[in-house]
């Protein structure tokens, strides 16, 4: 009496609906495959000592490297990260533990429509604020007229404040209000809870959002082209214009010299395991996060 | 550290667990408590006076007034949702935490009534700790760390100390000889039972004066809830106790004095053993004896 109809039937149905879905899924893969089969085998082929080490050459002059764009990189994401983590961090501390108000929709509204805002629009707000004009305090310059380190850091900076906000308050709300009440209980002043227990019991989701905003905002072109701009040479301070890895990049790519396109290809190599390599660190966090909860 | 501090002399010479407690609903002038002793002598470590609370526009509680005399088990009864949590948590203004909570009346901690002009709630729950039905241990943190977190984050450094006072509590929640030497080891790889006393330790390591247990024995099996029951009876030497328990023969078995909460009011206080042998109201009779709730 609990025989089913058409058992044949349905099995085949069911093959033909896992098979369809295991496709889908194989296909989202095949891109990720592309890229790293082209990136790997036009950048290994280019990647020389030479390119870690020395500045570009001269238009026409074979041979140089980036490594003032990957040491500009590295200056960019760390004046992005010291705008976005600390804002980041704590706006999601107060949307998760503060004021269950309408201005936290409103918060977490705005923060959802900035995740979504084009980098590109970010990149021409920031030099219309910043690149077109001279800032001055008290008649003192503090920043040329021009493109610069700050206001390329600053574009990334402000685009990393909504991902790592809202990946923090998530990770917060998480945490079983248990824990709060028992800090709470013995004594523990609010702040100190929120800090000390709150924020300390989900770190690790808290870095791991900081990482992948990191890795998000490592590729940006579009907003870099008008802030941090080109530089051939080293930068010798914030207020110069600084070379960016995917800058680079799009300059090389686009030029009409083969040797300029080996070496795009290299500097896509090292931004793509830069950027692997930070989604590594990301499994290796979560993965303990998962041991210590089991 | 403590500047509400009250002298902890008056605690030694608080109220000895015989004398009964003043309540509303069952006055003095019963035949029970006429055979007591007067309690005008020695101050309660808790009095609540008038006590209502309101959840937005629904008041939990009605009314309450009990004296928690000091150093003795006083345990809360009743049905689920008649504000025995509530009020346990009305102690140590754990209410504030709560946008929608409002509490009115008067709960004197010694003499001092805790929501008085100027009291900082952080102070008074220094004061008047606390134990969750479900435990809860720090994960991030080893078993030592966990006993010691209530100190160190209120500022005290020295290690010495911090080690004294850590033994001091875990012997004091029968938990040494069973953790000492784990200290390290993270504090949720022990068992329920011992992650209980665990929280129980970490409450004493902060020296309160009065320790409030909502159900702390709830999720645990009879022989972890014996060690439990044993605890609480070695620790109303020092301190002051307040249980709330669903467990009859647990009221029963810890506690020198039982009041039974019914929707939101206080039915009857009075010492456990009159509560459970012949309570005045036909309402307690009835639940005491498992009629209904
Ligand atoms: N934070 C809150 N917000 C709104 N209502 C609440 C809140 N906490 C408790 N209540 C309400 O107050 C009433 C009493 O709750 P309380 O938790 O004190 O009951 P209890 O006697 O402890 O019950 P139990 O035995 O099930 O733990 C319940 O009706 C509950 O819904
Ligand atoms: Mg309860």
């Amino acid at each position: 009496m609990f025989e089913v109809k058409n058992h044949r039937w349905r099995k085949v149905k069911n093959g033909v609906m896992e098979s369809l879905a295991l496709g889908a899924a194989g296909l989202a893969l095949v891109p990720l495959a592309l890229v790293f089969y082209h990136v790997v085998k036009a950048g290994v082929s280019s990647l020389n000592w030479a390119f870690f080490t020395q500045l570009p050459k001269p238009t026409g002059e074979v041979g140089g490297g980036m490594a003032n764009a990957i040491v500009g990189t590295f200056i960019l994401l760390g004046e992005a990260a010291a705008i976005g983590v600390p804002v980041g961090v704590l706006g999601g501390v107060y949307l998760s533990e503060y004021g269950a108000t309408r201005l936290n929709w409103w918060i977490r509204f705005g923060a959802d429509i900035l995740n979504g805002v084009p980098s590109i629009v970010w990149g021409v707000v920031v030099a219309g604020l910043l690149v077109v004009h001279r800032i001055t305090l008290f008649g003192h310059v503090l920043l040329r007229r021009g493109n610069s380190a700050l206001a390329g850091g600053l574009v990334l900076g402000l685009m990393m404040i909504p991902l790592v906000m809202r990946t923090t308050e998530e990770v917060l709300r998480l945490v079983p209000g248990g824990y709060r009440e028992a800090a709470l209980a013995l004594g523990v002043a609010r702040w100190r809870t929120t800090l000390q227990i709150v924020v300390r019991t989900a770190l690790k989701g808290i870095v791991t959002g900081v990482l992948l905003a990191l890795a998000r905002v490592a590729g940006e072109t579009a907003p870099l082209l008008f802030t941090s701009g080109v530089n051939l040479y080293w930068m010798r301070n914030l207020t110069q214009p600084v070379a960016a890895l995917p800058v680079q990049i799009f300059s090389y790519a686009i030029a009409p010299y083969a040797d300029w396109h080996r070496q795009a290809w290299a500097a896509a190599l090292v931004l793509l395991v830069f950027v692997l390599l930070i989604n590594v660190g990301v499994r290796v966090l979560t993965r303990d996060r998962f041991q210590q909860n089991r | 550290m403590n500047t509400i501090m009250i002298d902890r002399g008056e605690m030694d010479t608080g109220a000895s667990p015989a004398e009964p407690p003043l309540s509303g609903q069952a006055p003095p002038s019963t035949p029970a408590l006429q055979s007591l002793p007067p309690s005008s002598s020695t101050a309660p470590a808790l009095s609540v006076k008038d006590l209502c609370v309101y959840f937005g526009p629904n008041q939990v509680l009605r009314s309450v007034s009990l004296e928690v005399p000091a150093r003795a088990v006083t345990a809360i009864i009743g049905p689920s949702g008649c504000g025995k949590s509530t009020f346990l948590r009305s102690l140590n203004r754990m209410h504030d935490l709560v946008p929608s909570a409002r509490v009115e009346g008067e709960v004197k901690l010694f003499g001092q009534d805790i929501y008085g002009p100027g009291v900082e709630a952080v102070l008074v729950r220094r004061r008047v700790g606390m134990v969750f039905q479900k435990s809860n241990p720090f994960p991030t943190m080893s078993v030592s760390d966990n006993v010691t977190v209530g100190l160190r984050l209120n500022g005290l450094r020295r290690r010495a100390l911090l080690a004294e006072r850590m033994e001091q509590s875990l012997v004091m929640a029968a938990l040494w000889d069973e953790v000492k030497d784990r200290l390290n080891a993270p504090a949720i790889s022990l068992s329920g039972g011992q992650q209980q006393r665990l929280c129980i330790a970490r409450a004493l390591a902060v020296q309160p004066e009065v320790l409030l247990m909502d159900e702390p024995a709830s999720a645990l099996d009879p022989l972890a809830t014996a060690k439990i029951e044993d605890l609480i009876l070695s620790l109303k030497k020092d301190y002051t106790i307040v249980i709330v328990t669903h467990n009859m023969q647990q009221a029963a078995r810890v506690s020198d004095f039982t009041a039974f909460f019914y929707l939101g009011e206080l039915i009857e206080y009075d010492t456990t053993s009159k509560i459970f042998t012949s309570p005045s109201q036909k309402r307690t009779e009835d639940y005491v004896t498992g009629r209904f709730g």
